[in-house]
């Protein structure tokens, strides 16, 4: 019962946030809850891989700082009006951003393919080189940047509606996550997501079943790397900003510690394990001031990291299945 | 062609430095099966143990003692109070559990020291050079970094394969139960093991400090390095993080002086330079991912475990 009432108040507290947000005469918080819609679609993507599939991908800020460079390149191209590979360049954000899904995809379909080769800490490591290389590759591109990153004039615009008012933004930002969540719902609980559970529970009965592990494994990386390459699209809009920041592993750390705050194996906890992690990190130093501690305020991590150990050491199931009990299990 | 010999015992120099972080953390791995990714911390604070006791007492040999004691205490410390509670846990927990510790060690860092970055002089002794071939003049303290690194490998190898301790780590590598049946206190066995890992990291910031600026994030940096690095050489295993040690540091090393050069042959200077730059940065990436397709349990997988 509490599963299927969680998402319908979770929606609605999300509506209700920028409307709040003037009422409490704080109207920035605004860019605030942006950040957390992002990055939850970024998070739910890796639970995939995570949670159901049992690939512990430790490079998932490659995909989301690809399709962030996706649009920021094709943005500068269109605003120097130069064209790319011969073609004219376009800020319309219905033909970037699923390019910026298509290219992630891409990346995510030759990075999986490599790295699922390879099980384990050894899994974990080589999406982290993966993550890396494209992280330098970044950096190099003097061209858009380098080190320095990129700034994009202004958001893609998207016909019917005004791209630079922030309300609008959030509430576009939002849909996108509950289409996001829409279809991994459906994925989950498809035949799709059966079998890779059945994967992740046991690889070689799967594959004496019949079942090929790598073809399942593989577009689950592909689905979880068109996601985060959305999330950064989004998040490149969101900021008017792209770097190479985007891509350092430890993103992908903060990204994989929000789906462990939340729980992992579950639909929604990773929302919930951003809107802990984003508003830890918004509201904690502010909190040490309050409390007359401002030495803390900007050393608020001398706290977050005990707790983050804490909360891995005794609160497995996260913030969700905390929330649930013992309905968070199924999805 | 002296380029290319200065050029690589630079290397050399980069692979036994990231030997001596290789080396703990694959024992670590190997012995109690943890991903220890605040390793980098315990690097960390050799340097900065170093750095604090040479201000105070001026002498490098101190300093040069401090760093592997400071990082042996605050490793020990790690152990007894989280890595313990990790070894039955699975390698997510145990990569944001010491995801955790970074965050903590580096803000630490940052209240007791400050975010600008410490500098160490190399000691006026060892500040002059050697020829090692006529016509190549090489810094004395690169060559004694070398040396150091060397001798500890040969040490290690000692002790792993010939001592009492050696035998006892890798009975604790293949069966725990067994060993703590036969009367073994294997508590107390991961504890100075993993103390012992954290004193080789320790020595290896001390040594870093004259040679890099002694700051916050210098353990990342160089964490990301040495994992490689294990990876490379087979988890767990020894002589693979030697001889990954050595691969990644000529390869880097190498990769970084001669690929512009190389580059600007066949493209426009210009844009040679940023591409290699890039792909000098890329090549040990390159490196790994290529070697864990080719083995995907790397150089020197070890014996007797089924990889887990």
């Amino acid at each position: 019962m509490r599963r299927r009432i969680f998402p319908l108040i979770g929606l609605a507290v999300f509506m209700m946030l920028p409307p709040l947000a003037t009422w409490i005469g704080e109207p920035y918080l605004v860019s605030t809850f942006t950040r957390i819609v992002i990055f939850a679609i970024a998070a739910v993507t890796l639970d995939l891989l995570i949670g159901f599939g049992g690939m512990v991908s430790f490079g998932h800020a490659a995909f989301f700082g690809l399709g962030a460079y996706v649009s920021g390149i094709i943005a500068h191209h269109a605003a120097e009006q130069i064209t790319l590979f011969g073609l004219p360049a376009t800020d319309q954000a219905l033909i970037i951003w699923p390019l910026a899904i298509l290219v992630s995809a891409a990346a995510a379909l030759v990075i999986g393919f490599l790295s699922l080769r390879t099980s384990g800490v050894h899994f974990i490591m080589i999406t982290l080189a993966f993550a890396q290389m494209l992280y330098f590759l970044f950096v190099s591109m003097e061209k858009y940047g380098g080190d320095d990153g990129l700034m994009m004039l202004e958001r893609n615009p998207l016909p019917g509606l005004d791209m630079s008012d922030d309300w609008s933004f959030y509430y576009l930002c939002l849909g996108l996550l509950a289409v996001v969540l829409f279809i991994l719902g459906r994925l989950i609980n498809a035949r799709f997501g059966m079998v890779l559970r059945s994967i992740k529970q046991s690889g070689p009965r799967a594959r004496s079943l019949g079942i090929s592990s790598l073809a399942y494994r593989l577009t689950a990386f592909c689905i979880a790397g068109a996601g985060a390459g959305l999330a950064g699209a989004l998040m490149a809009n969101h900021n008017g900003f792209v770097s190479p920041a985007l891509l350092h592993w430890t993103l992908s750390g903060d990204i994989l510690i929000m789906v462990v705050l939340g729980g992992i194996g579950t639909l929604y906890g990773p929302v919930l394990g951003a809107v802990i992690f984003l508003a830890l990190e918004e509201f904690l130093p502010l909190a040490f001031e309050g409390a007359g501690l401002p030495g803390f305020k900007e050393h608020w991590r001398v706290v977050f990291g005990p707790l983050l150990i804490v909360i891995v050491l005794f609160a497995k199931s996260g913030l969700y299945g905390f929330l649930l009990g013992k309905e968070a299990a199924d999805v | 062609m002296l380029l290319f010999f200065e050029q690589l015992l630079n290397g050399v120099q980069l692979g036994v430095f990231l030997f001596l972080l290789a080396a703990g953390l694959t024992l670590i791995f190997g012995i109690m099966g943890v991903i220890n990714l605040a390793h980098g911390s315990l690097y960390m604070a050799g340097a900065f143990a170093s750095a604090l006791a040479l201000r105070l007492s001026g002498s490098f040999t101190l300093a040069l003692i401090a760093a592997p004691l400071a990082a042996g205490l605050v490793g020990l410390a790690m152990e007894v109070i989280v890595i313990r509670r990790l070894y039955a846990r699975d390698h997510l927990d145990q990569v944001l559990a010491t995801f955790g510790l970074i965050l903590f060690f580096n803000e630490i860092a940052a209240i007791s020291f400050g975010r600008q970055p410490l500098f160490m002089n190399i000691p006026p002794a060892l500040n002059s050079t050697v020829e090692l071939l006529p016509g190549a003049p090489y810094p004395v303290y690169r060559l004694l970094i070398i040396i150091a690194g060397l001798l500890v490998a040969g040490l290690l190898y000692v002790l792993i394969s010939r001592s009492r301790a050696g035998s006892l780590i890798r009975a604790g590598s293949t069966d725990q139960e067994m060993l703590s049946a036969l009367g073994i206190n294997v508590k107390m066995l991961f504890a100075l093991v993993f103390a012992f890992g954290a004193m080789l990291a320790g020595f290896a910031g001390g040594l870093a400090g004259p040679l890099l600026s002694v700051e916050i994030g210098m353990g990342e940096n160089i964490l990301i390095l040495t994992f490689v690095v294990i990876v490379i050489g087979g988890i767990g295993s020894i002589r693979g993080a030697f001889a990954g040690a050595l691969l990644v540091g000529i390869a880097d090393t190498l990769g970084r002086a001669f690929l512009p050069g190389l580059l600007k042959l066949m493209l426009p200077p210009a844009e040679a330079d940023g591409i290699a730059a890039g792909l000098a940065s890329m090549a040990i990436y390159i490196l790994m991912a290529g070697i864990l397709i080719w083995r995907p349990a790397g150089l020197f997988p070890p014996q007797g475990r089924s990889g887990a």
